[in-house]
């Protein structure tokens, strides 16, 4: 016992953390839980170390799944930004998560680490409407530019096409 | 009206598009080619050459698309051009954005293979086994799968991405003037899709690999039929390369245009032949290998100049490739269950039903409420023709993914058409978006 490593016999104390960011294991897969105010320090820090690559920024609405587990001290808020990270050098991957909420939906963008992400910011603001502060062109990318509402969102309906033969046949006076 | 008529007259929809200089004060012409070029107002400033950029007379923003046979879909471009120099380039997009993604919400996860499948319609089964590898990682049977089905998976992959790339050839071909190309990369295309409805029902959108592995066992006769694919291909490809790849017209169109170096591309997210094009040997094949794909032996195929001859000399270099690995999976592919017998995920078989009233009630549950996946979220990214496509899925604990996002290779790779294209020709204008191979369906969702 007596060669035990310190920090190994002390890890199972402290929850795991990185850049002192809580980390969670999804399905193998890590996961980095900063808050809105660590978000810009903690991909800067995983840029320098070699993850030079975003592959994928994307977000979730969690409006009707609010209960979802999250690590001690990150309070579940609606929205949530997913970031995926790659590191071509150490073929890894990591994944930033960071809650944000829906009063004031605005988070910082990463365009000046990675220029790639410019396009998919432009998406989760379309589908969302989630606001990227300092985005050098944020307008909508799939939609029209005169469409209301953001269709990703939980309380965006879905819509339907009118079928003919439904059992609520529009009455004839209401037909034109 | 006046809207209507606005529209007309500046022929753009006004805050998508791209703004004429004089619209722009030089910190927003900063901001305005930063964000056209994907690169940071300083970097955009270091440039140099913005202020010599010339004043509006000598210039004009030009559409291109989205009916332009040559943007492969709907893919419109705004050019601002000096003459015939491209300063200004910027892709819009959307115009076949049909809700995938919000459809793919209300969807079961049985049913999801439906939709991801029409979504790179040249590549439908690496959109499908992506998808069944997300679903299968938050079930926890990702290590489960039988192994007859996992080598079909490889077989149907590997010959998905032959006929994309030997469409590419034919679009190439008909977009650089070599029409003669264009009927021979559908030619060959169409003998691949054969095989894929013989053994799917179906030419595209098979919805044949499914969560738990795949819908059906091969049929008889398929191993005749790859080996009839495999001895007809290379002697077609060799055609390809004295119609093509010699020949000096083909060079001149291709060598030295769209260029992007290394540093751009791994910064703009680009992946597959665009990246590998730079010199960069990045697959996830052999990188992050998934399947069985560690098991077999393949080259990674890089280019060197990272311009659009070796984006051509890449995908026909792959489909080689891809004829190496399809015969070792023929040596390898064992026999054995197509899909995992765990019955919370498998419908009973057909003969069941007859004769068992609670396989009946099983086999109507399961494709009517579908089955139940444990609550989490994962991210799992495979090669696809194009690149890195990627699914991210998060699961409430019901049948339906609670979001479903697929992380799109062309989506990410069209973004490097302003950088490839600053300070080319238009004509070649045409030859770049064609060598990034593009698949609008994919890119909008």
């Amino acid at each position: 016992m007596s060669d035990t490593p310190v920090s190994e016999a002390v890890a199972p104390e402290l929850p795991p953390s990185m850049y002192g960011v809580p980390l969670t294991d999804s399905r193998g897969q890590r996961v980095l839980h900063p808050t809105r105010a660590q978000y810009v320090a903690t991909v800067r820090a995983l840029l320098d170390d070699t993850f030079t690559m975003c592959a994928d920024l994307t977000a979730v609405d969690f409006l009707t799944h609010p209960g979802r587990p999250l690590p001690d001290g990150i309070s579940p808020e609606r929205f949530e930004i997913v970031v995926n990270l790659l590191s071509i050098e150490r073929r890894e991957r990591i994944r930033v998560r960071v809650q944000v909420p829906v009063d004031d939906a605005r988070i910082a963008t990463l365009f000046d680490m990675y220029p790639g992400s410019e396009a998919m910011e432009r998406e989760v603001f379309d589908m969302f409407g989630i606001e990227f502060t300092d985005h050098p062109d944020l307008t909508r990318i799939l939609m029209p530019e005169d469409w209301e509402g953001h269709p990703l969102r939980k309380d965006y309906d879905q819509g339907r096409i009118p079928v003919q033969f439904s059992t609520d046949f529009p009455s004839k006076e209401g037909a034109k | 009206m006046t809207d209507i008529v606005a529209t007309i007259r500046d022929g753009n929809e006004a805050e998508q598009g791209l703004k004429p200089r004089s619209e722009l004060t030089t910190r927003e012409l900063l901001r305005e080619v930063g964000s056209v070029l994907r690169m940071s107002e300083a970097e955009a400033a270091k440039l140099g050459d913005l202020p010599a950029d010339p004043s509006e007379d000598q210039t004009m923003i030009i559409n291109m698309g989205p009916q332009h046979p040559s943007t492969h879909g709907v893919l419109r471009l705004m050019l601002e051009l000096q003459g015939e120099t491209v300063l200004r380039c910027k892709p819009i997009i959307g115009y076949l954005h049909t809700g995938m993604e919000k459809q793919g919400e209300n969807l079961t996860f049985m049913q999801g293979g439906t939709n991801v499948t029409r979504m790179d319609y040249l590549s439908p089964l690496n959109n499908e086994l992506v998808f069944s590898m997300a679903t299968e990682r938050l079930l926890g049977i990702e290590n489960d799968i039988p192994e007859r089905a996992v080598w079909m998976r490889m077989l149907l992959s590997e010959l998905n991405r032959m006929s994309s790339h030997l469409l590419f050839m034919a679009t190439n071909g008909m977009d650089l003037g070599a029409v003669s190309m264009m009927i021979y990369g559908w030619r060959e295309r169409e003998e691949v899709l054969r095989f894929f409805q013989k053994v799917t029902g179906l030419r595209m959108n098979h919805n044949f690999i499914r969560p738990g592995g795949v819908a059906a066992d091969l049929p008889v006769g398929w191993r005749d039929d790859v080996l009839h694919l495999l001895e007809m291909i290379p002697p077609r490809l060799e055609e390809y390369d004295i119609l093509m790849t010699g020949q000096p017209i083909w060079r001149d169109r291709l060598q030295g245009v769209g260029v992007i170096t290394q540093d751009e591309a791994v910064a703009l997210g680009a992946t597959g032949p665009v990246l590998r094009s730079t010199g960069l040997a990045w697959d996830l094949r052999r990188d992050q290998p998934y399947l069985h794909y560690d098991q077999v032996e393949f080259d990674v195929i890089v280019g060197t100049y990272g311009d659009a001859f070796d984006r051509y000399a890449i995908r026909l270099n792959e489909i080689r490739e891809s004829i190496r690995i399809v015969h070792q999976i023929l040596d390898h592919m064992p026999g054995g269950d197509y899909r995992i017998q765990n019955k919370k995920v498998t419908p009973p078989p057909r003969a069941r039903i007859d004769e068992s009233m609670e396989a009946l009630i099983h086999h109507f549950k399961i494709f009517t409420e579908g089955f139940k996946v444990p609550e989490g979220e994962v991210y799992v990214a495979i090669e696809s023709p194009r690149g890195e496509i990627g699914c991210y899925i998060a699961s409430d604990g019901s049948a339906t993914p609670y979001r479903m996002h697929v992380r799109a290779p062309s989506f990410v790779n069209i973004q490097c058409l302003p950088h490839m294209m600053r300070g080319g020709l238009v004509a070649d204008a045409v030859a770049v978006i064609s060598s990034v191979d593009p698949v609008l369906g994919e890119v909008d969702r």
